[in-house]
């Protein structure tokens, strides 16, 4: 039993080391804003048209599956309302976060991994450049920037789906009733939970992304079980930290 | 021959290093002084790299200490050991080359990010070109390394280890898995390196010809070839120490002369091969 469990613990540590080191480097130079740009490019720029795709969708289908709830209760006029304040509090936030977790941590898992089983890891550090720093920071700094500016985009484009599914195909309502409920119902509470939430699923993500890209062992089969692992447990934590971040904000 | 050059450049005092318990390093001493070479024979897996690694304190030792420069890095922060490492040229297993940078920005690597050597950016291009044409590699630095052989990459690895005119260079297997040919060209950059520059070698290696060379020949900078020590004898009086690894131990350290008439079947496999 105690076998059992000390190859997770012992994972747990060794992230919450890999966490603490990262953090102290945060301010600490030389800072790389060239792998800041690029990692941004690559994450933000790289995952646009999919959140874009995903989001208008996510709104949609909303809107879709509610048109017949509210249909009961004579409660169409409020389509706006529950399209907004569910993608602003939640969908938005999670959906771009387990996109950009399939797309960049496994990203980062594989690059970081496939650089540790061919020594170029040790390489960095041989010729004097901490990997932390190098490599780590820069894919944490760009995720934590760039994952509440996706999320925002989402959240629009799926209000936008919301509406194409509510007025044109259904009219259900108006459209400057439905544009109206849906940014009069968004109160700071709101807003403030669906940026934090993007913000700590970004660290969340490229922390376990780089964790396990820099523990990988065994060549080739390691970095694909290093790139499994790593978007596996960033998707779980994503949907375990979003009801905690959302119990905490409810309980305001 | 020891003693009378100061401090030893590398020393190593009953370290030992465990993989889930099992050693890797066991109880490992020895010292490499100033301009002296060391040639660490020993099968795979007898814990030569991690020796390398140890002495520049990419793994740390879970027992004794390490000495590299006459600072203890067992006992130092990642920060200094940093600033240390920029002292120490290192030739990684596989050439350790980063295989999304070109060769230019391989070689440069060093010169630009170690913090310690101050190398003005507009010197690093000029002293790339001349790492590569000591190589032989000057027509490559637009390439990436998936573009060259595999003798080639090795090339690029010692140009990299040796771009910021170390005082220490360690090559890891620098002749693994190459043809002969290739093999002896590697070794004579690698003596080239060593005599141009009067630096401190350590190469770990299986093959003992290796050794050889690097114990009875020295590079000719006019005729750019290698050529032996001594006509006479067959060893010459040179400062080539030969260390023997097995299963993470030190099991022979001496001259080639006492590394020959050694009675231990182990090592007599090592030297054997060139005698028949």
């Amino acid at each position: 039993m105690l076998d059992l469990l000390k190859p997770p613990i012992l994972a747990f540590q060794e992230f919450f080391l890999l966490t603490g080191r990262t953090f102290r480097n945060l301010f600490r130079k030389p800072h790389y804003v060239d792998d800041i740009t690029i990692q941004m490019d690559i994450i933000g720029v790289g995952s646009l048209p999919i959140v874009m795709l995903t989001g208008f969708f996510a709104g949609a289908v909303m809107a879709l599956q509610m048109s017949r709830a509210l249909n009961q209760y004579g409660a169409t006029d409020q389509v706006g309302q529950i399209v907004s304040i569910t993608l602003a509090r939640e969908m938005g936030p999670v959906l771009t976060a387990l996109l950009v977790a399939g797309r960049n941590a496994s990203g980062m898992a594989s690059e970081l991994g496939s650089m540790k089983v061919t020594e170029q890891i040790d390489a960095m550090r041989a010729l004097g450049t901490d990997p932390v720093q190098k490599l780590v920071k820069p894919r944490l700094v760009a995720t934590a920037i760039v994952l509440p500016l996706l999320t925002i985009i989402a959240d629009f484009v799926g209000m936008f789906g919301g509406w194409v599914v509510a007025c044109p195909m259904l009219n259900l309502t108006t459209s400057s009733q439905y544009w109206s409920m849906a940014w009069r119902s968004l109160e700071y509470n709101d807003i403030a939970q669906g940026l934090i939430k993007p913000f700590v699923f970004a660290i969340v993500i490229a922390l376990v992304g780089c964790f396990y890209g820099l523990r990988t062992t065994g060549g080739t089969q390691g970095v694909g079980l290093a790139t499994t692992k790593a978007v596996v447990v960033a998707s779980v934590w994503v949907f375990v930290l979003t009801f905690f971040i959302g119990k905490f904000f409810v309980s305001l | 021959m020891t003693g009378d050059r100061g401090e030893p450049i590398l020393r190593f005092e009953h370290v030992s290093l465990f993989f889930d318990e099992q050693p890797a390093l066991d109880d490992v001493s020895f010292a490499l002084f100033p301009g002296a070479s060391c040639v660490i024979l020993g099968a795979a897996g007898s814990g030569k790299t991690v020796l390398l690694k140890t002495a520049i304190g990419l793994v740390k030792p879970d027992r004794g200490h390490v000495w590299l420069f006459g600072r203890d890095i067992t006992a130092i922060p990642e920060s200094e050991l940093v600033d240390l490492r920029s002292r120490v040229g290192i030739l990684f297993q596989e050439g350790g080359l980063f295989d999304s940078l070109t060769i230019e920005e391989n070689v440069a690597y060093p010169l630009l990010n170690q913090r310690a050597l101050r190398c003005p950016r507009d010197q690093v291009r000029a002293r790339v070109e001349a790492a590569l044409a000591r190589v032989e590699l000057e027509h490559t630095l637009e390439k990436y390394p998936s573009e060259l052989s595999g003798g080639m990459r090795r090339r690029v690895g010692i140009a990299r280890a040796n771009v910021t005119e170390p005082p220490l260079v360690l090559y890891d297997s620098p002749t693994a898995g190459l043809d002969p040919i290739t093999a002896h060209t590697i070794m004579t950059l690698i003596l080239k390196e060593r005599d141009t520059k009067n630096t401190t070698t350590v190469i770990v290696t299986h093959r003992y010809q290796d050794g050889h060379l690097l114990a009875n020949f020295r590079y000719n900078p006019a005729t750019n070839r290698i050529e032996p020590l001594a006509h006479d004898g067959r060893h010459a009086a040179s400062d080539t120490k030969f260390l023997v690894m097995r299963e993470g131990r030190l099991v022979f350290e001496g001259s080639q002369a006492e590394l020959e008439a050694s009675a231990d079947p182990y090592v007599q496999k090592f030297v054997k091969p060139l005698r028949n």
